[in-house]
């Protein structure tokens, strides 16, 4: 690209064109970012009607609305579309997508067709995967633990992990892409640390999904391998170890953990100082402990395994390591409710989402300590309390913080306002629903429900139908913005440049940003989070 | 039992110990989070747009804060990480006298084998107040033992053995799950631990149908199967001799010492060209594939029971 001083195209991303070509062609990161939260949302729905399945299912102790292989292949689908087709890409491919540049002040990301190969690359790998599901579907979980998935289960296996696999390629790319913008398309002014949080945590998320991903890509390639042409690695008849598996699989999905949670924790320390309108309390602690989460999220994959056969002194050490990273995770929460005092606080839409992400991320993590702590581990592993807690964080979490980002930064996307009653109603709901769901499991956990369980004893009965009943309060929260933002795209008040007030580049330019994103290079010249009490709640007499 | 339960029966000698860490756990996580909670709410209240609090003397940083509360959070953490691993570790340690059942996971059912030969489906009859190890081994896919009363969970791998003990301190019939997903009929593979008081056991367990101990299953099987001919005393090879082996160090033709224990002897069995015994000549044909889990646990059992033995029978 020529740098050159060409006229200041103040024309909206949206006036470019809205035929096929215009979206499906589109360079534009901005464009880019849609075709991913279209795809996102479709996948969304897709695991969320397996889930509904199951909590149906589930709502009685017996069989009573589909198969066992049934059963089994709706939470494999569940799995596999909302942590590969879902979490994974959610904030980083679109939010990050959308907003990367605007906060640095670049025109584009670093590689503008690579990032749209990227959503090629991701569109092929999962419909290949969804093509799997529909010719008959998969069985084996979404953790594909061997010898089950490589000799015992005669479901689509293959495909579906040649899938997961290809849509790895695309995570690199966004990976890499991120990398080098965040490198070299910095704003004039703009060092390291005046970077916003949610800068930070994308290029951490981005270091880890370019490390981790290479593994996963080579343990689904063993799995096909072995299926296929029966090398036999995992199978312990010809030599192999199907343990070998398990450390391959959570070496990458550990540290995927942290690509699903690190953009929440981002957008969530973007959200709670505009609303506070104070500056993020800590911001370097807050930043180095995103990187500090990454590193650590390497070294602790062998905490699936507590009893899996690895050895005791292999256990304790993952156990130590595991506690280790609830340090700076407890460092972030810390600081983001230290933000809040003396600010002068208001409760929008996106600020309902931040503050509730904060309560169940902190009932989440805590619940993480029960399961890195080995003795009670060998009780609660593999029982419903580690559905509770990767819930609470994963949805609890992330899908709020997302939910939250997308309410934050909708009307510079769009240049719409939503509905604010609306939004504040969702976003209770969500809360209220999820928390239903969610809690009993903890209970069940404890009680010793084992997961994966088409049918329970009759013990469980009780705390499985709470579930079951908060959860359609939970799809109702989900649905809601579906409509009302839907509906503010086509009938609703336009946004201004900055309707929160916010510090950050994205808002010094139009609402919705024109195609080149600024008009003029924009400048740093001090720290993030600038943010000064309004005059109502000043100080009286500052000394 | 009640339809509305909080909180699993406690059966077995660890069950306590590990509810104490878990209501300790508890009442440290309910602690801070609700200060966390009550801290966020707090704020929220008092400092909303409008409202007549003091907002002078604001900071956006505090260094000696910082580290005051990451020192805390990581020696908590540490505190709890010490008590656990130092719970999870007495796993390794099963009392001594134990008594030792064969577990065998196969899609989708527990099969228990007692010493004396009987055998159970999905269901384990042990005796009260005794140390009970359970040794685990897998037909097909990865399963997992799950005794929630006990608060004891083992994972039975393909191509290994694994194990797990409790002592039980109650009498009654408690809960067995498979909670590692295998296959289409996971959730049907359960079952029961039955603990009865010794004299009940010991009853239940002469009834069995008139089968030969597992030792001595192993014994025939160690005929059958051709070991004796090279292991034997009239063996015309040279192969190494198996009296006094289960236990023992074993010097390794690579120069390393192992310990004879049961992975040991099922390695040998199934993979006999990995430790070679040093001295003689790696020879030994495998019966990976010739051999079921059940009959391994047999041949396991004979060449254990000849540790004690003066010489071959």
């Amino acid at each position: 690209m020529t740098a050159t001083a060409e006229a200041p195209d103040r024309r909206s991303y949206f006036a470019e064109g809205w035929n096929p070509a215009a979206w499906l062609l589109s360079t534009d990161h901005k464009r880019i970012a849609w075709l991913y939260l279209v795809a996102l949302l479709a996948f969304f729905f897709i695991g969320g009607a397996a889930a509904t399945l199951i909590r149906i299912e589930l709502a009685t102790p017996a069989a009573d609305l589909v198969s066992d292989d049934t059963y089994n292949k709706l939470f494999t689908v569940h799995g596999i579309v909302m942590v590969w087709f879902f979490l994974i890409p959610s904030i980083p491919a679109t939010l990050g997508n959308f907003l990367l540049p605007l906060m640095l002040g670049a025109k584009d990301l670093a590689f503008p067709r690579l990032n749209l190969a990227s959503w090629y690359v991701f569109m092929a790998g999962s419909l290949t995967t969804l093509y799997a599901v529909i010719a008959g579907g998969v069985d084996t979980g979404w953790t594909f633990y061997t010898p089950l998935s490589t000799m015992f289960s005669n479901s689509h296996v293959s495909l579906a992990a040649a899938g997961v696999f290809i849509v790895g390629f695309s995570t690199i790319m966004t990976g890499i892409n991120f990398i080098v913008t965040t490198h070299k398309l910095r704003a004039p002014g703009q060092t390291w640390f005046r970077l916003p949080i949610f800068v930070w945590t994308l290029y951490a998320t981005s270091l880890v999904m370019v490390l981790a991903t290479p593994v996963l890509a080579a343990s689904l390639l063993l799995i096909v391998a072995d299926r296929v042409f029966g090398i036999g690695i995992f199978d312990p008849a010809q030599g192999g170890d199907p343990l070998l598996f398990q450390h391959l699989f959570w070496f990458y999905s550990h540290p995927a953990v942290y690509i699903m949670i690190l953009p929440g924790m981002g957008v969530v320390s973007e959200i709670l100082p505009c609303f506070s309108r104070r500056p993020l309390f800590g911001y370097r602690f807050v930043a180095y402990s995103a990187m500090g989460i990454a590193l650590l999220g390497f070294l602790v994959w062998g905490h699936h395994m507590f009893v899996s056969g690895q050895s005791s002194f292999a256990g304790v050490v993952f156990s130590f390591l595991s506690f280790c990273i609830a340090v700076p995770s407890a460092i972030k929460v810390f600081n983001w409710t230290l933000t809040m005092r003396k600010g002068s606080i208001t409760f929008e839409t996106p600020m309902l989402y931040a503050l509730g992400f904060l309560g169940l991320f902190v009932f989440g993590g805590l619940a993480g300590l029960f399961l890195a702590a080995l003795a009670v581990d060998v009780h609660l592993t593999d029982t419903y309390f580690v559905i509770a807690h990767f819930h609470y964080i994963m949805v609890g979490g992330m899908v709020t913080a997302f939910m939250a980002g997308l309410h934050f930064w909708w009307p510079k996307m769009t240049g719409r306002m939503y509905s604010e009653t609306w939004g504040r109603i969702a976003a209770a709901t969500t809360f209220v629903g999820f928390n239903l769901t969610f809690f009993p499991q903890f209970v069940l956990g404890y009680l010793g429900m084992p997961r994966r369980y088409h049918t329970y004893p009759d013990e469980f009965a009780v705390w499985n139908m709470l579930s079951s009943a908060g959860a359609v309060i939970l799809a109702f929260g989900y649905l809601m913005p579906l409509c009302y933002l839907g509906w503010s795209l086509f009938r609703s008040r336009r946004a201004p440049d900055n309707p929160w007030d916010a510090t950050g580049l994205e808002w010094q330019t139009s609402s919705p940003p024109p195609q080149h994103n600024f008009a003029t290079q924009p400048e740093v010249t001090g720290p993030p989070y600038q943010y000064e009490l309004p005059e109502i709640d000043r100080p009286a007499a500052p000394r | 039992m009640d339809s509305i339960t909080v909180h699993p029966i406690e059966a077995s000698t660890l069950a306590p110990q590990v509810d104490l860490l878990f209501y300790a756990l508890l009442a440290f996580s309910f602690g801070l989070g609700i200060f966390l909670t009550v801290l966020v709410v707090g704020y929220a209240v008092k400092y909303r747009r409008g409202s007549k609090a003091d907002r002078s003397g604001e900071q956006a940083r505090n260094t000696v804060l910082e580290i005051a509360w990451t020192s805390a959070t990581a020696l908590i953490a540490l505190g709890i990480f010490l008590w656990g691993a130092d719970l999870f570790l007495e796993r390794d340690h099963p009392p001594a006298g134990a008594i030792e059942i064969a577990g065998i996971g196969k899609q989708w059912m527990w099969i228990f084998e007692h010493a004396n030969g009987r055998r159970e489906i999905n269901e384990l009859h042990v005796p009260l107040g005794r140390p009970v190890v359970v040794n685990l081994s897998s037909e097909d896919v990865i399963h997992s033992m799950f005794v929630p009363a006990f608060r004891m969970k083992m994972d039975a791998v393909p191509g290994r053995e694994t194990r797990l003990w409790f002592q039980t301190t109650r009498a009654g019939t408690f809960d067995l799950f498979c909670a590692e997903y295998c296959g289409t009929q996971h959730s049907e593979m359960r079952g029961h631990i039955v603990v009865q008081p010794e004299e009940q056991f010991a009853a239940w367990l002469a009834a069995a149908p008139s089968t030969a101990s597992l030792v001595e299953q192993g014994q025939t099987l160690f005929r059958a199967l051709g070991c004796s001919g090279c292991h034997g005393p009239n063996a015309t090879v040279r192969a190494p001799r198996l009296e006094r082996l289960y236990g023992h160090p074993v010097g390794l033709s690579r120069g390393q010492t192992v310990i004879a224990d049961d992975g040991y002897i099922r390695d040998s069995i199934l993979q006999p060209q990995k430790d070679v015994v040093g001295g003689f000549d790696p020879i030994m044909p495998s019966f990976q594939g010739l051999i079921t889990e059940d009959d391994l646990g047999k041949l396991v059992a004979y060449i254990k029971s000849l540790a004690n033995a003066g010489g071959p029978p």
